[in-house]
């Protein structure tokens, strides 16, 4: 009971919560400010730069499959983490793969500050609960992240994962390539000022102090602006002391006479750094959003291309160009074939190495460059998951020799799964456009079959049935002519058999039977088939040996009588007149087994299997070639049982051919209906 | 009283003749249709005592025929069709149709089936007889009594009404739906079993030799036909 009941408030707070997402998206603009309801547990987990992200990952995804809850994995991607060094960057990302991986909903969201884009995600997804790293000896003086989230969000549960401790300066010497310095933008810091300078020299009979400093802080927005932060630092702190050298009283040193001076280049010294800070940030962050924007419309032109592509080739092709133009990579597509095997599509610029390709196929995870495995392999292989199966592989070539950054990671990985949707896509067009050929071709095969019967058969029903008209024409015909009548109508009946033989056999092999199957009584597919052929048994003593035992059996009456009427008549052309013939069955284990014997010569030896060969005869004698034992071996077939003919030997010799069925049992029906006839009250006595 | 008017609806111009050619020698009276709507105005001017009917014609399924005219007929009706085309015989069974002949068929099936549709037809009105004997089997319907050569049977009250039914129906083909409703209702269409299973049992009682049955006789994958005697 409780744990119905624990079921069913589970239920209603995902109804509760999935209705509420719906509300808070609509309401997007205004649902930011809202605080988090907790309809529903579900955790973030925020990944920082570093090593701690994996902890932090495990930690979460423990927890979540504990209690059972859905999470997310966030890494803000803000300005400032700009200039975290690209390793930590790296293991930032392998933690948010790691986390996808373990079923997160992984998201790289921007923001000006972490704290405040970490609270936005968790505001609009409703998460109530941040799971954080904390990290031992952190400097005192810095609010920590926690601190920060919490002023933000008094309504959210914070939980704390402890992380190791760094291992201080490994990692830069380890991996991260040295610096770029931007000495165009120190230089281009010192031109500024020394113009500036220059300028406010020639003019400082006119202008007043104010004005020069307010002259420096434009030097300083706009190097901030074209060179970003380390210039336009360079610049304030220049600015500063050319503005005392030059032009502040006693000018050309750097004294000053009067001490309120001192405030204006404290004052002066802080504007320009923070305007510089803020000026280079603003741009960092437009550059970014400039980039995004790109990537975004270079994704949506791709998937608008692929979703046009109608062979793989196309696929390749749109890949390459979208890759090229992106991140100025050459990469490969290799699509996997119905038998797994990787094929690379033509339009391939980048060198594959197939060991790799397939490693990366046959696991299903990335290999190659930047990645766990094969790391020295020059390319980066992603794998192409669609929601089926893997498609394939993607391999990707970075033009410079550097590790591809988070976003251009993800790039890789959204044109990966948009490349393998359309890889599934064409696939299964593919397999669409066989399926109608083959329904086609079907459809023409039983109409022609049809056709082809119904044209056979009526010309022969005419003259067997004209033959017997003849006999009862008047004058009555003469012996001899009465005898050629009769000798066309068997003739004709003969033809008429062979005829519906070659056309059973051809829909037997072509598949198109449907079985009509039934639960019968043997014993009434056996009187049927004796009724048939009573005319070409002519009196022969047929014994019936049905043992009381055998239960229904799930049968296709007409075609298991033709079986049955084949053996007869066969028996019958091959054994010598008036010999007796016995039809038996009796139940063996699972099967039933059925049995038609003769008293013939028996098969020819070494033959016993020939036979059921179309167009085999048991000897030379016989009049017409056939495919009889052959039809009623691919009827029994059809009904899911075995076929063979054997000698029987009695007394070291052959007393006759023996064709044993095989049938399985099945599990007939128990129900006889006793029970749900309507009967009157009065029906017996 | 006249010959017996037979109509005859073939498409096929030397099928038609054989089929007229032996009915005639028989001395009936026979029409002929090579359509189904000109079968339809013959039905309908002629008033046949009984129509031979191709299921395949050029202008429309026999089937349609059968239908319109058992709005207003009850003459017999002979299908002729081709062999595994059991859904075919079943649909003109089900629809009316009182017993079908598979091509090619001889001029004596087609005069054996003839006569014993026609003898139904013209007994039609002798119905009501307290009694129906078939080779050493009475079966009293007054008293709902079955006796085999003098003894006394024991049949179920399922299998006195599916012999019954049969006898009733002597000559006609009975699919197996039309028995099932007959016997268990609407609503076991699916359970031809049943009737199997009884029919079986009825043999054994009934029959001399129950695998070759010379009274209760199957019609692979279509029904059974009760005939009177061989």
């Amino acid at each position: 009971m409780i744990a119905l009941r624990e079921l069913a408030l589970r239920r209603t707070a995902d109804r509760v919560d999935t209705q509420m997402q719906d509300w808070r998206r609509a309401a997007q603009g205004g649902a930011l400010g809202q605080p988090v309801w907790a309809t529903r547990d579900a955790l973030l987990a925020c990944i920082g730069p570093g090593e701690g992200g994996e902890a932090v990952v495990r930690s979460t995804a423990r927890l979540a499959t504990q209690s059972d809850l859905p999470w997310h994995a966030v890494f803000v991607d803000a300005p400032a983490q700009q200039r975290v060094d690209p390793a930590a960057r790296q293991q930032a990302l392998r933690a948010l793969k790691l986390a996808q991986d373990l079923g997160a909903m992984t998201v790289t969201p921007t923001g000006i500050g972490v704290a405040q884009a970490l609270v936005r995600y968790a505001r609009e997804h409703n998460l109530s609960r941040l799971v954080l790293g904390r990290r031992q000896g952190r400097r005192r003086w810095r609010l920590s992240m926690t601190e920060r989230l919490a002023d933000l969000t008094p309504d959210m549960d914070m939980l704390q994962v402890p992380l190791p401790k760094k291992a201080p300066g490994r990692q830069r010497a380890a991996d991260t390539p040295a610096k770029k310095p931007h000495w165009p933008g120190y230089a281009a810091a010192v031109a500024a000022c020394a113009l500036v300078a220059l300028l406010a020299g020639a003019l400082h009979g006119v202008l007043e102090l104010t004005n020069i400093v307010m002259l420096f802080l434009l030097a300083v927005v706009g190097v901030a602006l074209l060179y970003g932060r380390g210039p336009a630092t360079l610049a304030a702190l220049l600015g500063v002391a050319m503005f005392d050298f030059f032009f502040v009283p006693p000018r050309m040193s750097f004294n000053v006479s009067d001490v309120q001076y001192l405030i204006t280049f404290a004052v002066m010294l802080v504007v320009a750094l923070v305007i510089g800070q803020l000026t280079a940030g603003l741009r960092a962050q437009a550059h970014a959003a400039t980039e995004r924007e790109g990537r975004v419309r270079g994704l949506y032109q791709m998937a608008r291309e692929l979703s046009a592509a109608l062979a793989a080739e196309q696929v390749a092709e749109i890949g390459a160009r979208f890759l090229q133009a992106e991140l100025g990579a050459r990469s490969a597509l290799l699509v996997a074939d119905d038998a797994n095997r990787l094929r690379l599509q033509p339009g391939a610029s980048a060198e594959v190495d197939m060991a790799v390709a397939q490693w990366c196929f046959d696991r299903g995870e990335a290999a190659g460059r930047g990645t766990d495995t094969l790391a020295p392999s020059a390319a980066l292989m992603l794998p192409l998951k669609a929601p089926m199966r893997l498609r394939g592989v993607l391999a990707v070539l970075p033009a410079q020799a550097m590790l591809l950054t988070l976003e251009q990671r993800q790039l890789l990985d959204t044109c990966a799964s948009l490349l393998a949707i359309s890889l599934e896509r064409i696939h299964y067009i593919q397999v669409a456009q066989s399926t109608t050929v083959q329904m086609e071709s079907e459809r023409l095969r039983n109409s022609l079959l049809a056709a082809i019967s119904h044209d056979l058969r009526t010309p022969l029903a005419a003259m067997v049935g004209l033959a017997d008209a003849l006999a009862l024409t008047q004058p009555a015909l003469a012996g001899e002519q009465a005898e050629i009548a009769q000798a066309i109508r068997a003739s004709s009946l003969r033809m008429s058999v062979l005829v519906n033989n070659l056309l059973d056999m051809g829909r037997l092999e072509s598949g198109s039977v449907q079985l009509r199957r039934q639960w019968q009584p043997l014993e009434e597919v056996v009187g049927s088939a004796l009724a048939a052929c009573a005319p070409s048994l002519q009196g022969r003593d047929v014994a019936v040996r049905l043992a009381p035992e055998v239960p229904l059996l799930h049968l296709d009456a007409a075609l298991f009588e033709c079986v049955l009427v084949n053996l007869l008549e066969n028996a019958v052309k091959y054994t010598p007149p008036a010999t007796p013939l016995q039809i038996a069955a009796e139940p063996q284990g699972e099967a039933v087994r059925i049995t038609v014997d003769d008293e013939g010569p028996g098969l020819p030896p070494g033959r016993e299997e020939a036979v059921f060969e179309k167009f085999e005869r048991g000897s030379k004698e016989a009049a017409a070639p056939g495919v009889g034992l052959a039809i009623c071996r691919a009827i029994v077939q059809a009904h899911g049982g075995r076929m063979h003919g054997e000698n029987r030997i009695v007394d070291g010799r052959v007393a006759g051919a023996r064709f044993v069925i095989t049938l399985p049992r099945g599990e007939p029906p128990q129900d006889d209906g006793s029970q749900a006839a309507v009967l009157p009250d009065n029906a017996m006595p | 009283m006249n010959e017996p008017r037979i109509l005859i609806v073939e498409d096929e111009a030397n099928i038609r003749r054989f089929v007229r050619l032996t009915l005639a020698a028989e001395g009936y009276e026979v029409f002929e249709a090579a359509s189904l709507e000109r079968g339809l105005i013959e039905a309908g001017t002629r008033r046949p005592d009984m129509l031979v009917l191709d299921l395949g014609l050029p202008d429309g399924d026999g089937i349609d025929l059968i239908r319109d005219l058992r709005a207003w007929s009850q003459a017999p009706v002979i299908v002729l069709s081709a062999r595994s085309r059991e859904d075919d015989k079943i649909a003109a069974l089900d629809a009316g149709a009182d017993d079908y002949l598979v091509k090619p068929f001889g001029a004596g099936e087609l005069l054996a089936r003839v006569r014993a549709q026609l003898r139904r037809w013209q007994d039609r009105t002798a119905d009501g007889a307290p009694q129906i004997a078939f080779g050493d089997v009475v079966v009293d319907l007054v008293k709902r009594s079955v006796t085999h050569a003098g003894d006394a049977l024991h049949l179920t009250p399922i299998e006195y009404r599916l012999l019954v039914h049969l006898a009733q129906h002597g000559g006609r083909v009975l699919t197996h739906l039309q028995l099932l409703q007959a016997i268990w209702g609407p609503g076991h269409s699916e359970d031809s079993h049943y009737v199997r299973v009884h029919m079986a049992n009825l043999r054994k009682k009934i029959e001399a030799d129950p695998s070759r049955p010379r009274h209760l006789l199957t019609e692979a994958g279509v029904g059974y036909r009760f005939v009177m005697s061989e």
